[in-house]
């Protein structure tokens, strides 16, 4: 699946919930089903800190060129959306991941937690993913 | 109580007509995600009444002009209008005289004013400033970066777990080496009333001067800086009703006197060549530059807005407010308030089991409840309870009961969801 079809099922699944409330109590169930990160990778350097919640991400490439991301994050929604994030870039070439779009968090109603005032570590999360994706292409 | 009673109190107590207060605030009646706005992030800015709004509005529309250097009489009416303000605030605060109220851009401008003019001028390596654990980011950065400067040595005043602060360490820690203690009248994270006028007496008794941060305090309890003899006090327009970007330093007239100018400019000089200037007089060595002058002239709307209430209903109001809150809250299972000081402006800091702060916030404000998550700009205070934020209800006079309890019932509900 690329990362446009990712993103695609992503928000065709959103467009069953009526209510926010059924979507975030989605997103709380995907947060409390995101597989951990190995506790060596959360490290500081790993760490991505916001004002308001704390994210760790961590990537390694594979031997068949694709980058797996893991993390997590001590508030429960934004690792709800960390794993959905992940379920769109992980396991994907770096140049495929360098070149995409992100739109469908837009798309699913989450703009907000992207928004510099949420301060929660997500807009950061991104930019982050593509600095990897740049990071692994050079070296490649 | 039950919620029945409270509300049956809630009308025959009446302390204050809120229905008619709210009714002033036209933010107060808009909604929010399809839920009646409930706003209780007070702590970080209050909401403005109609009066203040209106007087910004009729400033720009028939009173613009620039200040003290105009012949014409758009700028005498509004140098006018900007010095009665000054007048305003320093009843509003009991000061001696007015030019020792200087209009600044807000709380942050007036600490980092002080600890820029007096560090410059006083401090030298080996003194010591003052603090204290629960203070604002806005009140530790600018003397860790003066006390950088100057080789000067930062102490910090430990609280208690109730989130007191502590007397008998402040007393250990005073010295000769002290110069300044700056302290906050009411903690904006816990609500604990600080013994201002204590800790103000101590430290003079040591020689040291005193600035009181009270950006918490002016909002919500009566203020007269002559009473507490402080030094310095800081406080900001937007939480006391006015609007953002205005705010009050003030200072005692000898000790303002004494010091260097902080920025220089247009209005703070009396002549300028090109060998030498010479600085203007209190209040406007201190206000180089157009200063805001809708601001000035807004905050004392705001004040004015205050006294038509009274500061003392207000503060009766809000205590019962607070304790009903309190009350309701703790009945939650899992809920930690963070912040228990005997002697509390209203604001509830509490943490939930299991659950990030920032994830209540969000899920209450999708319920249209307004609370502030996160550190409040207070880190090492947060470090010192071992916890990454709280969630932080904070509250105005015109917040009602029943906002109390559609924010518990958003609460549980958030828990729910989340546990």
């Amino acid at each position: 699946m690329t990362i446009k079809e990712a993103q695609d099922e992503i928000i065709d699944e959103f467009a069953l919930f009526d209510e926010w409330m059924d979507k975030y109590e989605h997103i709380i169930e995907l947060g409390k089903d995101l597989p951990l990160i190995e506790e060596q990778y959360k490290t500081e350097e790993n760490l991505i800190k916001g004002c308001q919640s704390r994210v760790w991400l961590h990537a390694e490439l594979t031997n068949d060129n694709n980058i797996v991301f893991t993390a997590d994050s001590d508030a429960i929604i934004t690792k709800g959306i960390i794993a959905l994030m992940i379920r769109v870039f992980s396991n994907h070439t770096p140049k495929e991941i360098a070149q995409s779009e992100l739109y469908f968090i837009d798309q699913i109603g989450l703009k907000e937690h992207l928004s510099p005032t949420r301060s929660n570590g997500l807009l950061s999360m991104v930019k982050q993913i593509k600095m990897y994706s740049i990071a692994f292409q050079a070296k490649a | 109580m039950t919620t029945k009673l409270r509300h049956v109190l809630e009308t025959k107590t009446n302390i204050l007509d809120v229905e008619l207060i709210r009714s002033e605030f036209p933010i107060l009646s808009r909604k929010v995600n399809g839920h009646p706005l409930v706003y209780l992030d007070n702590g970080a800015s209050s909401q403005k009444p109609q009066q203040v709004i209106s007087a910004i509005s009729k400033y720009y529309t028939y009173e613009n002009s620039n200040i003290h250097r105009g012949i014409h009489t758009l700028s005498q009416e509004a140098t006018n209008a900007y010095e009665e303000a000054r007048i305003t605030v320093q009843k509003f605060i009991g000061a001696e005289h007015s030019h020792e109220v200087i209009f600044t851009e807000g709380t942050t401008e007036s600490i980092n004013l002080i600890a820029s003019c007096y560090g410059k001028k006083h401090l030298t390596s080996g003194d010591e400033v003052i603090i204290s654990t629960m203070e604002h980011h806005s009140n530790i950065v600018p003397w860790q970066m003066i006390c950088e400067e100057k080789g000067a040595v930062l102490k910090v005043v430990p609280i208690n777990d109730k989130g007191e602060f502590l007397m008998d360490e402040y007393e250990n820690l005073l010295s000769d080496k002290t110069k300044l203690v700056a302290i906050s009248h009411v903690s904006n994270t816990l609500g604990t009333i600080n013994p201002v006028k204590e800790i103000v007496a101590k430290a003079h008794q040591k020689g040291a001067l005193v600035l009181i941060d009270g950006a918490q305090a002016v909002p919500h309890t009566k203020v007269d800086v002559q009473e507490l003899d402080c030094d310095f006090y800081a406080f900001s327009a937007h939480k006391m009703f006015g609007p953002t970007g205005v705010g009050i330093l003030y200072g005692k007239e000898d000790l303002l006197n004494d010091l260097p100018p902080y920025q220089g400019g247009g209005d703070m000089i009396k002549t300028v060549t090109f060998e030498k200037t010479t600085y203007n007089e209190l209040p406007h060595k201190f206000e180089a530059g157009t200063p805001n002058i809708v601001g000035g002239i807004a905050i004392a709307e705001a004040i004015k807005y205050i006294n038509k209430i009274g500061i003392d209903k207000i503060e009766a109001y809000e205590h019962e407010l607070l304790a009903y809150a309190t009350e309701q809250i703790q009945q939650i299972d899992g809920v930690k308030i963070i912040g228990e000081a005997e002697k509390k402006a209203s604001v509830l800091s509490f943490i939930v089991d299991g659950t990030h702060p920032s994830d209540i916030g969000m899920i209450i404000d999708k319920l249209g409840v307004a609370i502030r998550t996160g550190h409040h700009c207070t880190e090492p205070l947060m470090n010192r309870f071992n916890i990454p934020g709280t969630a932080r209800a904070s509250f105005a006079f015109y917040n009602t009961f029943e906002e109390v309890d559609i924010f518990i019932n958003a609460l549980k509900k958030a828990i729910k969801m989340l546990v």
